[in-house]
């Protein structure tokens, strides 16, 4: 038999390792493969990230209408309000949140209770500053709704109900 | 001034108050360095040369493999949905070092130690695969590959690309730990973390709890086989993990020094934490028992005149001591840097649960299942062929 | 529905290399989506947010308005916005007394006196969308990313729950939900400043705040807020270019 010449003789020595680089590059290859297969659609197209998750951002319900969801229906409070000292807070600020019954307005919402809900705003407290409206509770009108005098859309004394 | 909140002392921002990371991420970094420490020791003889330490080579390389399969584990138990975790081969954000974990454990599992394990124990599968028969016979003849050439040549061959393979390990051994160490340190948002010699300590801890744990290993298999160990290769390990030590207690206390001399913001609530919730893993078992012990006594095996049985009695203390201080590094790192408020105003606690997902219990048996990988391996692929240990690798 | 081949092919790769749940929970993440709203360009947008330390009076509207918003678990401690109560005495800047009782979802009980020599305060807080975001760095696949409009968002059905992005944060504005497993911050109510709606808790704060601000748009009140006033956002040692401004924020807040 012919004696291998060195060259085959090194190739048939090294052939185990062509193998492994073989299975190496099936390796790669596969996972290049998977790779084109499950990247999410259109991901890195704005930035490092899937651009779906913007429109799945999107779609949350709303639970709170908004000030101008309000004012579309109730514009006679809007415009007292406005008026007021009471102009700043959103409807829902008092009222808690509303897209229910903005958006469908057989929804009752419940009416605020008229002392809890306005201390948690005005009662004196170390902290607010000093401009902010504050009063001590135990002093100031201690029994019953703060809406017997103050009327809540324009509390300032001597607006109207 | 006290909360009303258990566990938490001062002011901690609200979402600050249950830790993020707990004890399977410690495990993570101690687990990955007992893979690099083990691999570094195996390189020493593979590509520095000193044969003194040949007979834990294939022993080295079996421990790193049996841990680094672990390693994984606590990673994936710890994710809130680790169904996802192939996202990181999918979309790696690069500027993530996290991301490159996927990458960098896939590439030393694949292309460092297996290949080095399957070109060193080649003639052995291709001479077993002839002779066993059954389910392990079929396994040792997948292992080669369909190769079954074992010529002087074709093994001369092997010898030279696995210290290739070898030499580019060393620094993939690096990146596969130094990595976690980038992870931590370059958080600055963290000032217990946040430091560029992170990466550096992490290093070094891992070589020194990975040659502990050879050197643990050793001693324990040459007693269970009956075999004398062979003192040449434990005395130099020690003196391996001796150099390692200072280094790394160097690197440790220069950090420690720079915090208290810089006394930047961070440093009077961090100071605090070390005295009170810290003190006990921190300065007992990290430090002194951790560090200094061992140290001392791998000192006085250096200095002193002493029999084997006194050496191989400071080795064992020394490496239990060892492996617990590095453990007790990786909490006081990540626990650690958890336990006070972002704010400087607080601390919390860590509520170590037990049976659950990351509970202590969890963390015991993935503590444990690297110990039964390697008896099966040690079983499939012999470190030694019988009836003595055989270090040299061409003859039958 | 007509299925071709090449989305037979697709669809059976896809379910052969991942597992049967991960497919199925992917099916929709995979698929792709308009990301473009009718109406609303992001290119025309830069969002931000300013607060006016003078003008909150610490009523915990704006933490329970967002709860409720964005469906945040209930039980303490999950957060995407939440606000603390200083008291410095003295003039002792370095050793604030602070305090956030559930995040100030129930108010503050009176704890104080006043006259005796400290100032208190209240500081809102969230997600400061930083330009220059640690958290969106380190996040590991994509999860966590500022959209083109200015917004740190959180990708929920991307998130591994990895809780790097919770760690890099320097303000603690993130959390894991407890019922997902992924994380959750403040996003600015994307969902409703898209629609022109105003963020819930700027729409619930009585004083005024806490204001929205969209610093492209040359009529918006930030300009002004930002000449007039003197600014500082949080921890600006941390260079996150953050876009919450803070007017009349004290030194001792951290």
């Amino acid at each position: 038999m012919e004696a291998p010449t060195p060259r085959t003789a090194l190739f048939k020595d090294a052939e185990h390792l062509a193998r492994v680089a073989g299975l190496f590059l099936l390796g790669i290859g596969g996972f290049w493969v998977a790779q084109r297969l499950l990247v999410p659609e259109g991901f890195g197209q704005y930035g490092h990230y899937r651009p779906g998750a913007l429109a799945d951002k999107r779609d949350q319900p709303l639970v709170f209408a908004g000030r101008a969801a309000c004012e579309q229906c109730h514009t006679d409070i809007a415009e007292t309000k406005a008026k007021g000292k009471h102009a700043r807070p959103a409807c829902e600020a008092c009222h808690g949140a509303l897209a229910l019954h903005a958006s469908d307005p057989t929804v009752k919402p419940t009416r605020p209770d008229g002392r809890t809900l306005c201390l948690r705003c005005h009662a004196a407290l170390v902290g607010r500053p000093s401009p902010f409206p504050q009063i001590d509770a135990a002093e100031h009108a201690p029994e019953g709704a703060c809406t017997a005098c103050h009327a809540a859309h324009d509390p300032g004394l001597g607006g109207a109900p | 001034m006290g909360s009303t909140i258990p566990g938490v002392d001062g002011y901690m921002y609200p979402n600050e108050m249950e830790l993020q990371w707990g004890l399977l991420i410690v495990l993570y970094p101690f687990i990955t360095g007992l893979v690099a420490g083990a691999f570094i020791l195996a390189s020493l003889e593979r590509v520095f040369k000193v044969e003194q330490v040949k007979p834990t080579y294939r022993l080295a390389l079996l421990t790193a493999l049996a841990f680094l399969l672990v390693a994984p584990l606590p990673l994936q138990l710890h994710l809130g949905h680790p169904e996802r975790s192939f996202e990181m081969y999918l979309t790696p954000h690069l500027t993530s070092a996290m991301a490159m974990f996927g990458f960098v454990y896939l590439w030393y599992l694949m292309a460092v130690l297996l290949l080095e394990i399957w070109l060193e124990w080649r003639r052995e599968i291709v001479l077993l695969a002839a002779s066993t028969t059954g389910v392990r016979g079929f396994v040792y003849r997948l292992l080669t590959l369909g190769s079954r050439n074992i010529s002087e040549r074709a093994l001369a061959l092997d010898d030279r690309v696995g210290w290739l393979v070898t030499l580019i390990g060393i620094p993939s051994a690096f990146l596969l730990h130094g990595y976690v160490g980038f992870i931590f340190g370059s958080v600055k948002a963290n000032p217990w973390w946040s430091t560029p010699l992170m990466p550096i300590v992490f290093l070094f801890s891992a070589i020194v709890s990975g040659v502990a744990l050879v050197l643990l290993m050793y001693m324990a298999v040459c007693a269970l086989k009956g075999v004398a160990a062979d003192m040449r290769c434990t005395d130099t390990m020690g003196r391996y993990l001796l150099y390692a030590f200072v280094i790394d207690f160097s690197l440790e206390m220069l950090d420690l020094l720079h915090r208290v001399y810089e006394a930047d913001e961070s440093f009077k609530s961090l100071d605090f934490m070390v005295h009170t919730r810290l003190y006990g893993s921190h300065i007992l078992v990290q430090i002194v028992a951790g560090t200094m012990v061992p140290i001392g006594l791998l000192a006085l095996t250096q200095v002193l005149s002493l029999t084997e049985r006194a050496r191989r009695g400071l080795y064992v203390a020394a490496t239990i001591l060892t492996l617990v201080g590095i453990f007790a590094m990786r909490w006081n790192v990540v626990i650690g840097g958890q336990l006070f408020s972002k704010s400087f105003l607080g601390y919390t606690t860590y509520k170590m649960e037990f049976a659950t997902r990351e509970g202590l219990f969890t963390a015991a048996l993935l503590l444990a299942l690297p110990f039964l990988i390697l008896w099966g391996l040690v079983r499939l692929l012999p470190p030694w062929t019988a009836p003595e240990w055989r270090t040299d690798r061409t003859t039958a | 529905m007509t299925v071709d081949r090449r989305e037979f092919l697709s669809r059976t790769g896809k379910l052969l290399l991942l597992t049967g749940t991960a497919a199925a929970a992917l099916e929709h993440v995979l698929a792709g989506r308009a990301a473009a709203a009718p109406g609303y360009a992001e290119t025309e947008h830069w969002w931000g947010m300013i607060v006016d330390i003078d003008k909150c009076i610490g009523c915990g509207n704006c933490v329970r308005a967002c709860k409720e918003e964005n469906d945040v678990p209930r039980e303490p401690y999950y957060f995407r916005t939440w606000v603390e109560r200083y008291h410095v005495e003295h003039g002792d800047m370095e050793h604030p007394t602070v305090d956030s009782p559930n995040g100030g979802f129930d108010g503050f009980p009176e704890r104080y006196a006043s006259g005796d020599g400290s100032k208190s305060f209240f500081v809102p807080k969230l997600c400061n969308h930083c330009v220059e975001s640690p958290c969106v760095q380190v996040c590991p696949v994509g999860a966590t990313f500022r959209s083109r409009d200015g917004v740190v968002l959180v990708d929920k059905d991307y998130c591994l729950g990895c809780r790097y992005c919770v760690q890099a944060c320097p303000y603690g504005c993130r959390y894991i939900d407890p019922r997902k497993h992924v994380v959750d911050k403040c996003d600015l109510c994307y969902h409703r400043i898209t629609k022109g709606l105003t963020t819930a808790c700027a729409e619930a704060c009585p004083t005024g705040a806490r204001q929205l601000v969209d610093l492209k748009d040359p009529k918006d009140p930030v300009h002004a807020f930002l000449r007039t006033r003197s600014i500082q956002v949080l921890k600006p040692q941390m260079a996150t270019h953050a876009k919450v401004f803070y007017a009349g924020l004290d030194g001792s807040v951290r």
